[in-house]
């Protein structure tokens, strides 16, 4: 009993029990590296994945309730920018991504999938975030390397980059 | 040097089949934990082990290097001279093939050249070509003197950062294998005492039989479940219905356990005893005496530990992420009764591990269940596996007594501290293979030392006693926890010299400058105080009956190796009793720095998890097991929660390096005690600062 979604622009077809978790679908039918197991709790936001453009918690999401919806992970950041933005063509990486990079934000990284598509929600939303509207928008997403004050700092350049119209 | 380390035969590495490439390799040490080891100090004189061989450099022929090594701390002056050896060797092949002598001879990314004869140049993997040359390690190799560094010393970016950021970089929790088996362990719900195990009363296997894909594996205590599909293995773990024995003898309160750990029949040691401590006490003008005590605290790795094990007749290959590859192999030998030497261990990262978390065991728990199917078996902790089965960062308790004379000079410190020492029994080895419970030697960083307990001041009469308690007897597995014991004795140690500060009515950063022990702790606790622009005052000169109320706080500190200080600039709720940690900064001064930007990035780090330490984590626990089991039960700083952070790098680039990773938490953790004195005029003694402790701080004040 297959069940059809689209991930990163691409439809899916899956074969597995419509109670599966969705991260575990992405993680081994698909074999994405973005989403990934931090707590199966919705507690942490290691997972996170954007659906129909909203962030999701995939560990505790159920296949049967993406059916037919358009799911984006890490990976599909950069196309996913690109149709909000009409590019032509979609970038390496979406400008996040790109900022997290510059300013050398991450420590062992493991957390930063969900704070990437947090921060990217965000962006997508309010493009020029306060900083109190981005602890507000981030606070769900823990750090154990305690790499918020660096990752406030990369959605405030991305968030320029943006305006700039760069990546 | 070269007679501590000697050099050794570099053997094949898979990763140098193909292509030419130029070696120099050594043992470092006879383990390669990155931490201490269970059984203490680093054991004598030993005999490399080429199969060991954990220091080298490799130059390819594509004019790149790989270089393996310990910690800068520890490898980086054995790096240094390798590389060193190895640009010999090249500078002599460069010789010969641009028929110039090595004097001539100039280097640059890469690139030899002849001096004064700009067309005359080779590349280092041109001269390597596709050959191997193996160079010897003589660490005699002249090396360049620091002042002509030009990369060492100035910002590099990190090379994982990209793959990082765009979802392509493999972390252990990604690896896969064909023919694998999902697999989860089934437990109860946190530890209870490491002394007493878990006990299978009873197991219902038909309690998962609606989930057909699922079985469980068994051996003896140990309890698992496998499945082709990882949601069966999830459900299943979750729904196997088993009895568990778990003694009722932890402690029954928090404030219990500190009684326990006083009333224990401890092993008692004098760390120091210098001048006549009693006596000066007696004589001096100001004498503060304090209790402290500080809780369990978890590693907590963001993501939990994972490993895949494929486990034949007579061999093994277990994927995991460890700080030591070597150690994890001899316990995954224990668990499989299999000669160490039938097994693989490789190495994928994982999330920031702070220590000694549980990856040993999953390694184990894999190993143990791909031995019992006979198919490779990935375990991954489910969040309450790893943090109700962690290795805790063990609790502390401590009575702290100083004194100062008329001038405000400090003239005696004690220190008596009790905590038990690091766990070595994994709890997969416990309950599959029944292998008893036990403990390490303390190490240098699992008692008190000198290095931490009091040696910034400079101390005419002080005295330090461990009191070691029985570990086995109704308390938790312990592991080092990033910098261990550190934060819990800053805790007590700089709070009692704020008080002396204070009753000698001087500002706490004059008082602690005119008591420093040396020019190098001074300079980094002005460095510190400089960065936070600090204006010499009383603390606690300006109380307010405000609800929220500010206060600023320093504080110096190590972790055995490096100088840390830091300031806090914190904000108190006193109706909710909550305390937000504002701005913080941090220094440190290691030596040599290699690369600012990843030491600034640390201190980050160490700022925000010393916030998150002080206000909120603490292991709690029922007369049975561990109740902090999830990110709720055992919350963390958040982003909105997050001060500013200032980092601040201290470079001293003539000295040795030292540690960075741990250096300044323990002086921000103390930091923030002090800020809630000057913010409040109470002091805290029990630590994490949560709401309930402050709003009861303040109501008794």
């Amino acid at each position: 009993m297959a069940t059809r979604l689209i991930v990163n622009q691409r439809m899916q077809d899956v074969d597995a029990a419509p109670d599966t978790p969705l991260l575990y679908i992405l993680s081994n039918n698909l074999e994405l590296q973005g989403p990934r197991f931090g707590c199966g709790l919705a507690q942490c936001g290691s997972c996170s994945v954007l659906l129909d453009g909203v962030e999701i918690r995939s560990c505790v999401t159920p296949l049967s309730a993406v059916a037919g919806k358009s799911v984006t992970t890490l990976e599909g950041l950069p196309a996913l920018y690109a149709q909000q933005k009409k590019l032509a063509s979609a970038p390496e990486l979406h400008p996040l991504q790109q900022a997290v990079i510059d300013e050398q934000a991450l420590q062992c990284g493991y957390c930063y999938n969900g704070q990437i598509i947090k921060g990217a929600e965000l962006l997508s939303k309010n493009p020029q975030p306060s900083v109190e509207q981005i602890r507000t928008a981030m606070n769900g997403h823990l750090c154990r390397c305690g790499t918020y004050p660096r990752m406030i700092k990369a959605i405030q350049r991305a968030s320029r980059a943006i305006a700039g119209g760069g990546r | 040097m070269s007679s501590d380390f000697p050099a050794t035969t570099f053997p094949r590495r898979d990763f140098l089949k193909a292509g030419g490439a130029l070696l120099v390799g050594l043992t470092f040490a006879p383990r390669a934990d990155a931490q201490q080891p269970p059984g203490g100090a680093i054991a004598g004189p030993f005999t490399p082990d080429p199969e060991q061989l954990d220091t080298w450099i490799a130059i390819h022929a594509d004019n790149t290097a790989t270089i393996f090594s310990a910690s800068i701390n520890r490898g980086g002056p054995r790096i240094r001279l390798a590389a060193a050896d190895a640009r010999q060797a090249l500078l002599a092949r460069a010789s010969q093939q641009l028929g110039a002598p090595v004097e001539r001879l100039t280097v640059s990314r890469g690139v030899v050249s002849v001096a004064g004869s700009p067309g005359q140049s080779v590349t280092y993997g041109a001269l390597i070509g596709d050959r191997r040359f193996d160079v010897p390690y003589t660490g005699k190799a002249p090396v360049k003197d620091y002042r002509n560094h030009t990369i060492v010393g100035a910002s590099v970016p990190r090379n994982d950062i990209p793959a990082k950021a765009s979802g392509k970089y493999v972390y252990m929790q990604h690896v896969r294998v064909p023919g694998m088996l999902h697999g989860r362990v089934v437990r109860p719900r946190g530890q209870g005492a490491y002394g007493d195990g878990a006990r299978v009363l009873s197991l219902d296997a038909g309690s998962i039989r609606d989930i057909p894909g699922a079985r469980v594996v068994r051996r003896r205590d140990f309890v698992g479940v496998v499945a082709s599909e990882e949601w069966d293995a999830v459900r299943a773990a979750q729904r196997l219905r088993v009895t568990w024995d778990q003694p009722a003898s932890l402690p029954e309160t928090p404030a219990a356990l500190f009684e326990r750990m006083r009333a224990a029949k401890t092993i008692d040691s004098v760390v120091m005893d210098r001048g006549g401590v009693d006596a000066a006490f007696a004589s001096a003008r100001h004498v503060v005496s304090h209790r402290f005590d500080s809780p369990y605290q978890i590693h907590a790795g963001f993501g939990p530990n994972c490993a895949i094990a494929d486990v034949k007749t007579d061999s093994a290959v277990v994927m995991c992420s460890t700080q030591g590859p070597y150690a994890t192999r001899a316990k995954i030998a224990d668990v499989l009764e299999m000669p160490e030497g039938n097994i693989t261990v490789r190495y994928y990262e994982g999330s920031g591990t702070f220590g000694r978390s549980c990856y040993d065991d999953v390694a184990q728990a894999a190993a143990v269940m791909s031995q019992e199917t006979g198919a490779p078996v990935r375990v991954q902790f489910m969040r309450w596996d790893e943090h109700g089965w962690d290795n805790f960062g063990p609790a502390h308790t401590a009575d702290v007594k100083i004194a100062a004379d008329a001038n405000g000079k400090l003239v005696a410190y004690q220190y008596h501290g009790w905590q038990h020492t690091w766990s070595v029994t994994d709890t997969t080895a416990q309950l599959a293979a029944g292998r008893p419970a036990s403990e390490g030697q303390d190490g240098r960083a699992q008692s008190l030392t000198p290095t931490n307990t009091g040696e910034m001041y400079a101390l005419p009469n002080w005295r330090i006693v461990n009191h070691r308690v029985p570990g086995l007897q109704g308390y938790f597995k312990g592991a080092p926890l990033r910098s261990p014991l550190d934060l819990a004795i800053a805790f007590g140690a700089e709070q009692v010299i704020d008080e002396l500060a204070y009753l000698a009515n001087m500002d706490p950063y004059v008082f602690r400058r005119q008591n420093m022990n040396g020019d190098r702790w001074l300079a980094v606790l002005n460095a510190a105080a400089e960065a936070a622009k600090w204006s010499p005052r009383k603390a606690a000169a300006n109380l307010s009956k405000a609800r929220v109320v500010k206060g600023r706080g320093i504080a110096v500190g190590t972790h055995l190796s490096s100088y840390g200080a830091a300031v806090a600039e914190i904000e108190v709720d006193r109706d909710t009793g909550v305390i937000v940690a504002k701005r913080m900064y941090g220094a440190i001064e290691a030596g040599q720095i290699v690369n600012p930007g990843f030491v600034e990035n640390q201190i980050t780090g160490m700022l925000v998890q010393a916030a998150s330490r002080m206000l909120k984590e603490e292991v709690t626990f029922s007369r049975t097991n561990v109740t902090s089991v999830d990110w709720v039960s055992y919350p963390i700083l958040r982003c909105s929660e997050a001060p500013e952070v200032f980092p601040v790098v201290v470079k001293r680039q003539d000295q040795p390096s030292t540690g960075v990773g741990e250096e300044c938490i323990a002086a921000a953790a103390a930091a923030i005690a002090n800020a809630f004195f000057d913010a409040t005029g109470v002091r805290l003694r029990e630590q994490p600062m949560t709401p309930p402790r402050v709003v009861a701080a303040l109501r008794r004040a």
